[in-house]
């Protein structure tokens, strides 16, 4: 399995490599980590005439921490965010999330840009994002635009990504003091895509009660699902084991996940369950440690 | 095959420099099998599953065939040809792995040697269960992986012996020309 062939470019600017996106048009794919997309290439499932490979152009690839959020470069790779302590101060969710992803041969090429904008409803990084209220910044040589996730992920493999553009950063809001985070995922050998994959957030008030919660879902729909109609239930309560199995009960009637080889629609959807309440119960506990 | 789309790309690999024209679509596998004539490192899948083609790639276990030989410009590869000291004495991996049976069939070994080389570097005293998922990016299909977290282990505790003696570190050696 050899890819097709393709016209390379390797632009060391953003500048440059946007400039290259006009030009080419659909005929152009940029590849950060391929992790993803080699594969594709390899069967020739993809067979992009051009590929603008934008791994040199240094300036997409950082970490930096404001007091009221964490930007992150499109070209941040997967290892970088799991190794970064102070994202792991800041916002464990990451760090927990993105050891989830793939082996470490994985993560030592793939990237965050690649991996939001690839829009696999069972990975990692769509699913944290959503769940922490991230932005998406794209840029275009008409210059750039910043979305919400739920205005960029349209269904499966598929984004509200215009052809010129190109993502640049993600900026994820600042967790608020005594908030705590969990994630797991169903997968059925270490490292592969989840069946189903939560994260959630609980941050508590100074009388210990719920102030907000989240619930992210992946693998059950084509974009991730954020489900405020179970973390409602939990909102001015003191979080328990009870109150939250009750709360996850009301996901059965809100996916209707599709049947594939692994698993049925409705086992997918006890999974949902199961590890909605999961991690629901490691967030609040996490919470209540701070 | 069009001549003009050939790029020219430096890389060192096992601390040896190559001057090379490639086809930008040439996977590192390839480069480094037909290119170099280095076929220690082994393509199973080619589309990133089995992890027989690992190498290092800028002291980062990588999959050669997830990368095209083109992106290698300027890096330094670390194959399991480099892996043995220059007076040809094994790596206590590749001892490791002789003396537990973690070979068999012997396809899915540089894989294994490369990412086991690395996590050890990482994790110099990991568990079983770590090891586990330390190898869990390749597959082998002769010895159920007991013989090889066995072996993985053996070289751990060979490693963390020999820590006075720096050569068996691989980065280390991937650096050295």
């Amino acid at each position: 399995m050899k890819p097709a062939v393709f016209e390379y470019h390797c632009p060391s600017t953003l500048e440059e490599a946007l400039q290259l996106l006009d030009e080419y048009g659909y005929d152009a794919k940029i590849m950060s980590g391929g992790q993803s997309l080699i594969p594709m290439m390899n069967m020739r499932l993809a067979r992009p005439k051009t590929l603008i490979d934008i791994n040199h152009i240094k300036e997409l690839n950082y970490i930096r921490v404001t007091d009221s959020d964490i930007q992150i470069g499109g070209l941040t790779r997967h290892y970088q965010l799991q190794q970064s302590k102070e994202i792991e101060q800041i916002c464990p969710l990451i760090t927990e999330g993105v050891k989830l992803i793939g082996h470490d041969q994985i993560r030592s090429r793939g990237t965050l840009g690649g991996s939001v904008v690839h829009a696999d409803p069972t990975a990692e990084l769509p699913v944290i994002l959503s769940t922490l209220g991230a932005t998406v910044t794209l840029a275009s040589t008409e210059g750039s635009r910043t979305v919400t996730t739920d205005e960029f992920f349209m269904t499966f493999l598929t984004t509200t990504i215009e052809m010129n553009e190109m993502l640049v950063s993600v900026q994820i809001p600042r967790p608020s003091a005594n908030t705590g985070f969990a994630i797991d995922e169903f997968t059925l050998r270490k490292g592969d895509f989840a069946i189903v994959l939560a994260a959630a957030s609980v941050t508590l008030d100074e009388q210990g009660r719920v102030k907000s919660a989240v619930l992210g879902l992946g693998g059950v729909d084509g974009v991730p699902v954020i489900l405020d109609e179970v973390t409602a239930g939990l909102i001015g309560y003191i979080p328990d084991r009870n109150l939250i199995a009750e709360c996850c009960n009301k996901i059965g009637e809100l996916v209707d996940p599709e049947p594939d080889i692994h698993a049925s629609g409705e086992y997918r959807r006890d999974l949902c369950i199961t590890y909605a309440a999961r991690v629901l119960e490691l967030a609040a506990e996490r919470a209540i440690k701070q | 095959m069009t001549q003009n789309n050939l790029k020219n790309i430096t890389v060192t690999v096992n601390g040896k420099e190559h001057s090379l024209s490639v086809e930008p679509r040439m996977l590192l596998s390839d480069v480094l099998r037909d290119e170099l004539g280095l076929t220690g490192t082994h393509v199973g899948c080619e589309h990133g599953i089995c992890g027989a083609c690992t190498v290092m790639m800028d002291e980062r276990p990588v999959r050669s065939c997830l990368v095209f030989g083109v992106q290698a410009d300027q890096a330094k590869i670390l194959t399991v040809e480099g892996l043995s000291n220059a007076d040809d004495t094994l790596h206590p991996l590749q001892e490791a792995f002789r003396e537990k049976h973690g070979l068999q069939c012997g396809f899915c070994t540089p894989g294994f040697l490369i990412t086991a080389c690395h996590f050890l570097e990482e994790n110099p005293h990991p568990s079983r269960e770590e090891i586990r998922e330390g190898i869990s990016g390749n597959l082998c299909r002769c010895t159920g992986y007991q013989n090889i977290v066995d072996a993985v282990e053996m070289a751990a505790e060979m490693l963390s012996k020999d820590k006075k003696s720096e050569t068996d570190q691989c980065t280390v050696q991937a650096m050295q020309p």
